[in-house]
C-alpha cells in the first residue's frame, strides 16, 4: 500500500498544465522539425516555419502556443494499492487546473452549462478519465484539449457488413471535412469497437501515443501507415492553404466489440498535439 | 504575392487582394467572437447601435490568453471563422472589409464578401504566441463581461495573413488542394 496526500495532485496538475501549453513532447517536435523538410508547398513549408517559430517564442517567452490553451482532459491510471488521503481526489484534480489556468496565465475556456454559457473563469471542472490498474503508481496524463479541431472529431456507427474499407472511408471523410478548421497538420486519433463511448474514449487517448510508435497489432499498423499517407495525399496541406504535410500521424487503437456492431471514432487534434505525463 | 496594406482597410486595397495572397496588416483592428456576435446581432435586432464602427474595419476573430506583467496580449491566434458565418453577412452589408480567422466559410459569406468587395484572411491557426509579437496594444471597448471574448482594439505592426476569399470570390482553400491533392 502507498499514501499519496492529494496536495501532490494538485501540485503536479498545475505544473503539466502550465507545461503542455508551452511546450510540445520531443515525439511532437521531431515530427513538425522533419515536416518542415518534406514538405513539398512553399506556402507549406513557410508556415510549417512560423510554427517552428511559433514554438521557439512560446518556450523562450512562455506565452501559450496557442490561445487556446483548451479545456483540460486529464486520464488518470490509478494503481489498486494506492490510497489517497487529505481530502478528494477529484477535487484536488480541480484545483490544480484552476492553479495551472490562473497563475500560469491560461485562457479560461470553460463554461458552466453548455446553453446558459457563463464562463467558470477557472477552465474548471476538467475532464477527468479514471482507470484502476494493478501496482501502487499513479500515471498522470494533462492532455489540454483545442476546440477548433475537437469540433471537427466524429463517431461512426458502422455496419459489420462495413468492414475495413467502412473504417478507412470513415476516418478519411472526417479528416477531409476537418480540412482547414482544424488547423493542419493534424494528429488523427482513432478507436475501433467497444461501444458508442469505449470508441470515443479511444479515440482521445489514441492521441496521447506518441507520434512516432504504431499499434501492436499488425493489421492495425499497417493500416495507420496506410491512412497517413493516404491523408497526406489529400492536398489539404499545412494551415489547409495546400501541400503534403496533412497529418502527423494516425493513431488507433481497438477494443472487442458486439456481433452487430463496429463502432469508429475518430478525435482529430490539431498541431500543438500537447500532453504532459508523470508517473507519482 | 506580399503585399502590405493599412487598417481599416480602404476599398481599392480590399479589392486590389488576391486569394493566395501573403498580406502584413498594419493599423486598427478589432477582435470578436462568438459571443460578442451574438450580442451585436442582438443590438441589430433591438435597431441600437453597434458598439464598434463596421465601415472599413477588419475583425479578427480571437479570444487572447491573459497577458503577462509588461505586454499587450497573451497568445492570439485565429480561431475557426465557420462559427460567426450565421452573423457575418449583416456586418459585412454594413461596411465590414475584412475578417481574420481561420477554416471554411459558407456560401452566404462568400456572396456578401463579393457583394461588398470585402476580403476574408486567415491567419495561421495555433501560432498564437508567433502572432502576439505583431500585436503592440489592445484595449477591451466593449462587453468587457465577456472576458476572453470582449471586443477588444488592436493595433497591428505588419500582422502577417494570407487572402482565402478576396472580392471576387476566389477561394484559395478550394484551388490550393487541388493543386498538391492526388486523387
Amino acid at each position: 500500500m502507498k499514501t499519496i496526500n492529494v496536495s501532490e495532485i494538485i501540485k503536479n496538475i498545475k505544473e503539466m498544465c502550465i507545461e503542455a501549453n508551452h511546450f510540445l513532447t520531443p515525439d511532437m517536435d521531431e515530427a513538425l522539425k522533419n515536416a518542415v523538410n518534406t514538405e513539398k508547398s512553399p506556402l507549406g513549408k513557410q508556415i510549417l516555419n512560423q510554427l517552428q517559430d511559433n514554438l521557439q517564442i512560446a518556450g523562450s517567452d512562455m506565452i501559450p502556443i496557442c490561445q487556446d490553451t483548451g479545456m483540460a482532459v486529464i486520464f488518470m491510471e490509478i494503481g489498486q494499492e494506492v490510497h489517497f488521503e487529505g481530502g478528494s481526489l477529484e477535487d484536488a484534480i480541480n484545483e490544480g487546473v484552476r492553479q495551472g489556468y490562473v497563475d500560469g496565465f491560461l485562457r479560461k475556456s470553460v463554461v458552466k452549462d453548455p446553453l446558459i454559457r457563463e464562463n467558470t473563469k477557472d477552465n474548471t471542472p476538467a475532464i477527468i478519465h479514471y482507470e484502476m490498474v494493478t501496482g501502487d503508481k499513479v500515471k498522470i496524463t494533462v492532455a489540454p484539449k483545442g476546440f477548433g479541431s475537437e469540433n471537427m472529431s466524429r463517431v461512426f456507427m458502422l455496419k459489420p457488413a462495413d468492414g475495413i474499407e467502412g473504417v478507412k472511408n470513415a476516418i478519411l471523410t472526417a479528416v477531409k471535412d476537418a480540412g482547414p478548421n482544424a488547423c493542419p497538420p493534424m494528429v488523427v486519433g482513432v478507436g475501433i469497437g467497444g461501444t458508442f463511448e469505449k470508441c470515443a474514449l479511444m479515440a482521445k487517448k489514441a492521441l496521447t501515443r506518441p507520434v512516432n510508435e504504431h499499434s501492436d497489432i499488425p493489421y492495425v499498423r499497417e493500416m495507420e501507415q496506410e491512412l497517413l499517407a493516404k491523408i497526406n495525399h489529400t492536398g489539404i496541406g499545412p494551415g489547409g492553404l495546400g501541400g503534403t504535410t496533412t497529418a502527423l500521424a494516425v493513431n488507433i487503437n481497438t477494443y472487442p466489440t458486439h456481433i452487430a456492431g463496429l463502432p469508429v471514432a475518430v478525435n482529430i487534434c490539431c498541431h500543438v498535439n500537447r500532453h504532459a505525463v508523470r508517473e507519482l | 504575392m506580399d503585399k502590405y496594406i493599412k487598417a481599416p482597410i480602404t476599398d481599392e486595397d480590399a479589392k486590389s487582394l488576391r486569394a493566395g495572397d501573403y498580406v502584413y496588416i498594419t493599423g486598427t483592428i478589432y477582435t470578436a467572437r462568438d459571443a460578442a456576435h451574438l450580442r451585436m446581432y442582438e443590438a441589430l435586432d433591438r435597431q441600437e447601435q453597434l458598439p464598434i464602427e463596421m465601415a472599413h474595419n477588419i475583425i479578427y476573430y480571437m479570444g487572447p490568453s491573459p497577458a503577462r506583467e509588461g505586454r499587450p496580449i497573451g497568445s492570439a491566434g485565429p480561431t475557426t471563422a465557420s462559427r460567426m458565418d450565421k452573423y457575418a453577412p449583416r456586418l459585412l452589408d454594413l461596411g465590414l472589409k475584412g475578417m481574420i480567422g481561420k477554416g471554411k466559410r459558407s456560401e452566404a459569406v462568400k456572396e456578401a464578401i463579393v457583394r461588398n468587395g470585402a476580403v476574408y484572411f486567415a491567419a495561421v491557426g495555433g501560432a498564437g504566441a508567433l502572432l502576439s509579437k505583431s500585436i503592440t496594444a489592445s484595449e477591451v471597448v466593449a462587453y468587457d463581461d465577456l472576458g476572453t471574448e470582449a471586443i477588444r482594439k488592436l493595433e497591428v505592426e505588419n500582422f502577417p495573413v494570407i487572402v482565402v476569399i478576396d472580392s471576387e470570390g476566389n477561394n484559395l482553400y478550394e484551388t490550393a488542394i487541388k493543386e498538391f491533392g492526388e486523387e
